[in-house]
């Protein structure tokens, strides 16, 4: 297990590796100049004069080949570059956002889990059930209904009229102000969760072991206890991790919505503004967050089952 | 005249279709199994083999239900039993072992974990004391290195080892009744005499009942000392092992014997011709309540 372990995360350096570059490619080739957006006000053409200034001052006019090798040898040392347009080292802006971020997932996968994976257990217990009706539909509208517009009802309904929450910002970090953007971005994942553990189950119920089980004298708590839960863990843990990786990437809308400092909406206004550095940074934290994840769900399934540490 | 321990009584059960109409699979399967008695049941595909046993067992699902008809085991009709009742009858008097045995083990559990739950269950044991007694019944049927086989995962071993670790697992409460469906045909030949062998041996030692399933006669002349012939739905012949086979009464029997290859016996012309039981099985629905079975082409050909 221990080698197993080790194994998968040395795996995700060379993953890592390859993500720089590549994002690094793409940053290269989009175009746009960060110079060139911030005089573009509108109103007026950018001066020549500031914006080669600018070049010259971020080394933009460098050969391509000479600007990857620095980014490459800062990024050895953890050094995520400066931004354009605040000056500041990328790893800070980065280090200031990130942690309102991972609390805004966690907080709507924890919801997500405690109301997605009971409820749809519950379906699969009773098919045909009106509970097993009602967690389906409610799932369908939950996955077809836009964050953004979910939010929006949400915000209208408990801080507009029902004056129960904040109906936006960070509140230095109250839980009051988590409940409505985590709710919000918890519900295309509770919806997820509740049909996956759904079908999980079902399947589960429907194995000879089951069968065998029950031809044991067992009872159906018991059966559930022993037999189902372990089983149909392996798909749930598989949702959890693939919808975890992209929350972050949702968080977007839900960040921009409710004014919520997170990665989310700093990755949006960096794009916006071509601050270059910061848009390079951010990603990379972002697929390293989706690489943590994926480990930790192999590492899961590994402990769930035997089989897969056999490979 | 001692009692019997299994009385199967009329039996009719069929698949429920919407509130009234139900389509039958039993049509009236009445048969006895002795206490200690080995007693084989034969026939096609679908002809109703396994649905007895999963009645008996109570664990048929829906749609499929009993209509009518009793099942009595030592005296008590299993079929009115309250379920809790009923659940410490199961596994515990009334054991089964399954076809197949890649599939009737949790992959995720440890073979030693799944037959302690046996000893958890009806004998009120400890997990310590369960796992203790689930390498002992690793032992006694004759898996090598009981102790540590016990921590293995079914995905370690093979089909014949699998095989006999239902059957510990079955026989762990020393049941009356041991329902054996199919449990040799997903295993290869040699593998499947050595698990006949002991599901013999083993319950010939404890006293135990068999109700055997199988398609396979050869099979159940080795292990069976009555054998009941079912054909779509209905129990056509019962008889002695031994004389069913000297003797087959029934078309269908004779068709089954048939259809069997022998070594050694060959017609005048060197070759024995096998014979061959029509293809299709009949539409139950149009088959008579009486237990007359047609030539199936002639059958097969009426509308």
């Amino acid at each position: 297990m221990l080698r197993f372990t080790l194994r998968r995360i040395l795996q995700i350096i060379p993953t890592v590796v390859v993500v720089a570059l590549l994002i690094f490619v793409i940053f290269s080739v989009v175009p746009g100049t960060f110079a060139a957006s911030l005089f573009a006000d509108g109103k007026r053409a950018a001066d020549p004069q500031m914006i080669a200034r600018l070049i010259e001052e971020f080394g933009l006019n460098k050969p391509l080949m000479e600007r990857f090798v620095t980014y490459v040898t800062d990024l050895a040392q953890f050094d995520l570059g400066t931004s354009f347009r605040t000056r500041q080292p990328v790893i800070d802006l980065i280090n200031d956002r990130m942690w309102a971020s991972l609390k805004l997932a966690i907080a709507a996968m924890v919801f997500a889990l405690a109301v997605g994976v009971p409820l749809g257990f519950l379906a699969a217990m009773r098919p045909g059930s009106i509970l097993d009706t009602v967690t389906m539909i409610g799932a369908v509208s939950g996955l077809s209904m836009p964050q953004f517009w979910l939010g929006l009802l949400a915000m209208y309904l408990f801080a507009l009229q029902l004056n129960w929450l904040p109906s936006f910002g960070y509140g230095n970090g109250s839980f009051q102000n988590l409940i409505l953007p985590a709710v919000t971005l918890g519900v295309t994942p509770l919806a997820l969760l509740a049909r996956t553990t759904r079908a999980g189950v079902l399947d589960v119920l429907n194995a000879d072991f089951i069968r065998t089980a029950h031809s044991k004298g067992m009872s159906e708590i018991k059966v559930v206890r022993w037999h189902v839960a372990r089983n149909a863990l392996v798909l749930i843990v598989t949702t959890v991790g693939l919808q975890f990786g992209s929350l972050i990437g949702q968080a977007v809308v839900i960040e921009k919505l409710f004014a919520w400092p997170g990665i989310g909406s700093l990755l949006v206004d960096s794009v916006a503004i071509r601050d270059i550095p910061v848009v390079q940074g951010t990603i990379l934290v972002i697929v390293l967050w989706f690489l943590v994840i994926n480990t930790a769900v192999d590492l899961i399934y590994a402990a769930i089952d035997p089989r897969i540490k056999q490979e | 005249m001692t009692a019997p321990l299994l009385d199967i009584r009329s039996l009719h059960l069929g698949v429920a279709l919407g509130r009234s109409a139900h389509h039958p699979l039993l049509k009236g399967v009445s048969f006895q199994i002795m206490p200690g008695e080995a007693y084989g049941l034969v026939g096609e595909s679908g002809s109703g083999k396994s649905v007895t046993s999963l009645a008996v067992m109570g664990l048929l699902k829906r749609p499929l239900a009993v209509s009518s008809g009793e099942i009595l085991f030592k005296g008590q009709n299993l079929l009115t039993l309250p379920k809790r009742e009923m659940r410490r009858l199961r596994g515990n008097r009334i054991a089964m072992i399954f076809q197949e045995p890649m599939t009737a083990l949790n992959p995720l559990s440890t073979v030693g974990r799944q037959i302690a739950e046996m000893f958890v269950l009806h004998q009120d044991k400890s997990w310590n004391e369960a796992q203790k007694l689930a390498i002992d019944a690793l032992a006694s049927v004759r898996v090598p290195n009981p102790d540590r086989r016990a921590k293995n995962y079914p995905h370690q071993m093979s089909g014949g080892l699998r095989q006999r670790v239902m059957i510990a697992m079955a026989l762990a409460c020393n049941p009356d009744l041991l329902i054996a469906d199919e449990p040799t045909t997903a295993l290869d030949v040699t593998v499947q005499a050595e698990v006949l062998r002991l599901i013999k041996e083993l319950c010939a030692e404890r006293g135990t009942a068999v109700l055997f399933i199988s398609h396979d006669l050869g099979v159940i002349a080795s292990i069976c000392q009555r054998v009941g012939v079912m054909y779509a739905g209905c129990l056509v012949e019962e008889n002695e092992t031994r004389a069913l086979f000297d003797t087959p009464r029934h078309d269908y029997t004779k068709g089954l014997l048939g259809a069997l290859p022998r070594l050694g016996s060959r017609s005048q012309h060197g070759r024995q011709r096998l014979v061959d039981i029509d293809s299709i099985i009949a539409d139950r629905s149009k088959l008579t309540e009486t237990r007359f079975i047609a030539p199936r082409g002639i059958e097969g050909s009426q509308p």
